[in-house]
């Protein structure tokens, strides 16, 4: 039996859009070109199938997304993770948070402090870096935007440099972005 | 449209040659990018089921729900330059839920719905929309603009705060 998922997880679901996905035998070249389709490479996810309606958004938001999360330099990757979970909590992006949480396990190589994020929210225990890092991404994901003068001082208290904010600034903002598509245009299936 | 060349560093008054122009040149790239879907959520050249002057309207109101003035003053903007009927125009003052007008009162609901409080949505709400009429194209390019213009009122907002920073 599947069935939604309505509780924030590590253990990453299944996406079903509420909308039909684009069906590749009908995409015009614009959007075989935004999905970078090639004869050797025919597997694409439903969630960019469904994006791929609006391809003349789509055609930048790739570059963009994984620009904002892997580039070189700034702030690291472990740490941007931790933006795009705190944008997903706020907008209860179940899908979002599973995934991002998860990559941040994997590359921190630690579990306890996603566990405390999902049990305790921005009231978690965690290191005061972390905890800045998480604060600036939640009140920046409200709206309106709740992040003032004395979060941005936190940051930098924290030892954070203005490229590293930059960098939490794009990946909590890029979640308020993808929150609004993956959990408004499908759900979260467990196997 | 010179003056659009970046919405972001305009709002945000990020004078050249400042330290946080500086900083900000380190991610040109992806400022850019955000231009380029700027110029694809609003002005699209295959606009679907949705004007450019619904776009710009819809987009005005996501400015407002964000409190965010100036991004609602460059929407405004963009909307006059559509050229936009009575009716569109309309679309923009918050107080307006569409009226009579089915498209326009489901379009409405949704927008302010996912800018405000994404995390209520439900299937119910993509339903409501396909049962106003929508495509599910239209629907994906509606989620879009929300989603996008949500995005870009949070990139100006933390930069206005680094702005403030010795």
């Amino acid at each position: 039996m599947s069935k939604v998922v309505h509780e924030f997880t590590t253990a990453i679901p299944e996406w079903k859009p509420y909308v039909k996905p684009l069906d590749l035998a009908e995409a015009s070249a614009a959007q075989l070109e935004a999905l970078k389709i090639t004869p050797s490479n025919t597997k694409v996810s439903d969630y960019v199938l469904v994006l791929a309606h609006d391809v003349e958004t789509l055609t930048h938001r790739s570059p963009l997304f994984n620009g904002v999360m892997y580039n070189k330099g700034g702030l690291s990757r472990a740490e941007r993770e931790i933006g795009a979970v705190g944008a997903s909590i706020v907008n209860r992006c179940i899908y979002c948070a599973a995934v991002h949480a998860s990559r941040y396990n994997q590359l921190a190589k630690d579990e306890t402090v996603i566990a405390a994020i999902f049990a305790d929210g921005v009231d978690a225990e965690i290191e005061p870096r972390l905890k800045a890092i998480l604060d600036f991404s939640v009140k920046l994901s409200k709206c309106p935007s709740d992040a003032d003068a004395s979060d941005m001082q936190a940051l930098v208290d924290a030892g954070l440099g203005k490229d590293e904010i930059l960098d939490l600034i794009l990946s909590s903002s890029l979640f308020g972005w993808a929150n609004r598509l993956m959990h408004t245009l499908g759900e979260p299936i467990a196997e | 449209m010179a003056e659009n060349n970046d919405v972001i560093a305009a709002i945000v008054g990020i004078e050249p040659g400042s330290a946080l122009a500086e900083v900000v040149a380190g991610r040109a790239d992806i400022m850019a990018l955000t231009q380029q879907t700027h110029d694809g959520a609003l002005t699209p050249v295959a606009s679907g089921g949705l004007t450019h002057a619904e776009r710009a309207a819809l987009a005005c109101r996501i400015a407002k729900i964000n409190d965010d003035k100036d991004f609602e003053e460059h929407f405004e903007a963009l909307l006059d330059s559509a050229g936009p009927s009575s009716d569109t125009a309309r679309i923009a003052d918050i107080w307006f839920d569409g009226g009579s007008d089915i498209r326009l009162k489901a379009l409405i609901r949704h927008v302010d719905l996912v800018a405000h409080a994404p995390k209520d949505a439900t299937r119910r709400d993509i339903e409501l929309l396909q049962e106003a009429g929508l495509t599910d194209a239209d629907i994906v390019r509606l989620s879009e603009l929300v989603a996008f213009v949500s995005y870009q009122i949070r990139v100006a907002a933390g930069l206005r705060l680094m702005r403030g920073l010795a």
